[in-house]
């Protein structure tokens, strides 16, 4: 328990420790730890923006699935009128083309019965020249005659 | 325990209150100090060679281990060994932050180095008391105080340096002037100017006074504790049984002290070096 040079001793060890400590040990600990305290910060940021990004692209998923559903629905109303036209279309046009094919059949049948009647009005007249042949039991000249007899038929 | 038959408690607790003294005996010349007296004839100019023994091998322990891991040290995931320094220095800059001295690159290592050093020093204790002297004794070494801070030599060591950086501080940051001035002008007025200088004189040299006594007194008294209930080993069966639940009891209550002290040493450090940076009073 005596007070003697160690004193100095232990004041040099003290001083070399210290400065050791200060050259060769508190840098190099401390850097890590504020190299890892920055590491740490930009994987919270990174972190952070991933999410914020994330965000992002769902409400843009969103917004596109969104716009898809209108486009669609816009899409279907078209196709719908389109469809009601063409329906309309047809059946204008096939009223039309009843219409046209009763028309061309009435000129049929009106040519028709034209032919018929013409037919009818000959047949007439050969039955008039052979009726009036018999009634006046003269033989007409029948060339002569022609005109009367086809006059006749006419009125018939 | 460790004594011989014919020593006397007196004796074993003297003999452990002895370092391995080397010095220069008026009568026997240079050599190691056989006895307590010898030690004291060896004046000033002798040295404990078991106090500067342990002091540097607990110093070069902890440099070299703290070196090692603070050059594998990698910002990536940290190791076991890594982890531990890591939080040993986190400590040491938590209580470094927002004082006056935070810039000061010397202040934190001083502290990281008083903290490590002066708890290795003070685990010392918790060896038990008789294991290493008695070792020791065995290669012919008869006195050996382990626990260097049980020794005022270190621990008045430590105190004067810090001393020495107060008052470098105290001037380098508020010049010669203004150190006199804080010494001289408070807390009286300049007219109580020997007022002054007695009570901030005491104030400033009682900081490297109680900072070494405080660990040195704690530190031996808890060693002396341990001595006497070391005694109690030679007194049979029961006191025996008794001593040992009490060396564990202590031991147990003793690393909060040794760790304490240690905190208390470094936190005071900065303390007195705080004050030495800052400019007013």
């Amino acid at each position: 328990m005596n007070i003697n040079v160690t004193i100095f001793g232990q004041m040099l060890s003290f001083a070399v420790f210290v400065w050791f400590t200060m050259k060769f040990i508190w840098p190099p600990i401390v850097k890590a730890l504020e190299e890892r305290k920055t590491k740490i910060a930009e994987g919270l940021a990174a972190a952070e923006r991933g999410q914020h990004e994330q965000e992002l692209a769902e409400k843009r998923a969103k917004e596109s699935l969104h716009e898809a559903k209108r486009q669609a629905a816009e899409i279907k109303h078209n196709a719908e009128k389109q469809a009601a036209l063409i329906v309309e279309e047809a059946r204008d046009k096939a009223k039309e083309e009843g219409h046209r094919q009763m028309l061309v059949a009435q000129a049929e049948i009106e040519q028709e019965t034209n032919k018929a009647r013409e037919v009818l009005r000959a047949k007439v007249g050969e039955l008039a020249v052979l009726g009036a042949e018999k009634i006046l039991r003269k033989e007409i000249d029948a060339n002569a005659h022609r005109d009367i007899v086809e006059s006749v038929a006419r009125q018939i | 325990m460790a004594g011989s038959e014919t020593q006397t408690s007196a004796e074993y607790i003297k003999h452990h209150l002895t370092n391995l003294t080397f010095g220069n005996h008026p009568e026997h010349g240079w050599g190691v100090a056989h006895s307590s007296a010898e030690a004291a004839e060896m004046g000033f100019w002798a040295i404990h060679l078991d106090t500067m023994f342990f002091s540097i091998l607990l110093g070069g322990l902890f440099l070299y281990f703290f070196h090692k891991v603070g050059k594998a040290a990698t910002s990536g995931v940290p190791d076991t060994a890594q982890n531990m320094v890591e939080a040993i220095v986190g400590f040491v800059q938590d209580n470094v932050h927002n004082t006056a001295c935070e810039r000061n690159p010397l202040v934190a290592p001083l502290a990281l180095t008083i903290f490590v050093w002066v708890f290795l020093m003070n685990l010392m204790d918790l060896i038990p008391i008789d294991l290493v002297p008695w070792l020791a004794s065995l290669i012919g070494i008869h006195f050996l105080k382990i626990v260097p801070t049980t020794d005022p030599n270190a621990t008045f060591g430590m105190s004067l340096m810090i001393f020495g950086l107060i008052i470098y501080y105290s001037i380098k940051v508020k010049g010669v002037g203004g150190f006199a001035g804080e010494l001289t002008l408070h807390p009286f007025g300049k007219w109580g100017m020997p007022a002054n200088l007695l009570l901030e004189g005491i104030n400033l040299v009682a900081k490297p006074i109680s900072l070494s006594l405080r660990l040195f007194g704690n530190l031996y008294a808890g060693e002396m504790i341990f001595i006497l209930i070391a005694l109690m080993y030679g007194g049979g069966m029961v006191l025996g049984i008794s001593g040992g639940v009490l060396q564990f009891v202590w031991a147990v209550f003793h690393v909060l002290i040794i760790t304490l002290q240690a905190f208390i040493f470094m936190v005071l450090t900065i303390v007195y070096l705080d004050m030495a940076h800052q400019e007013s009073h």
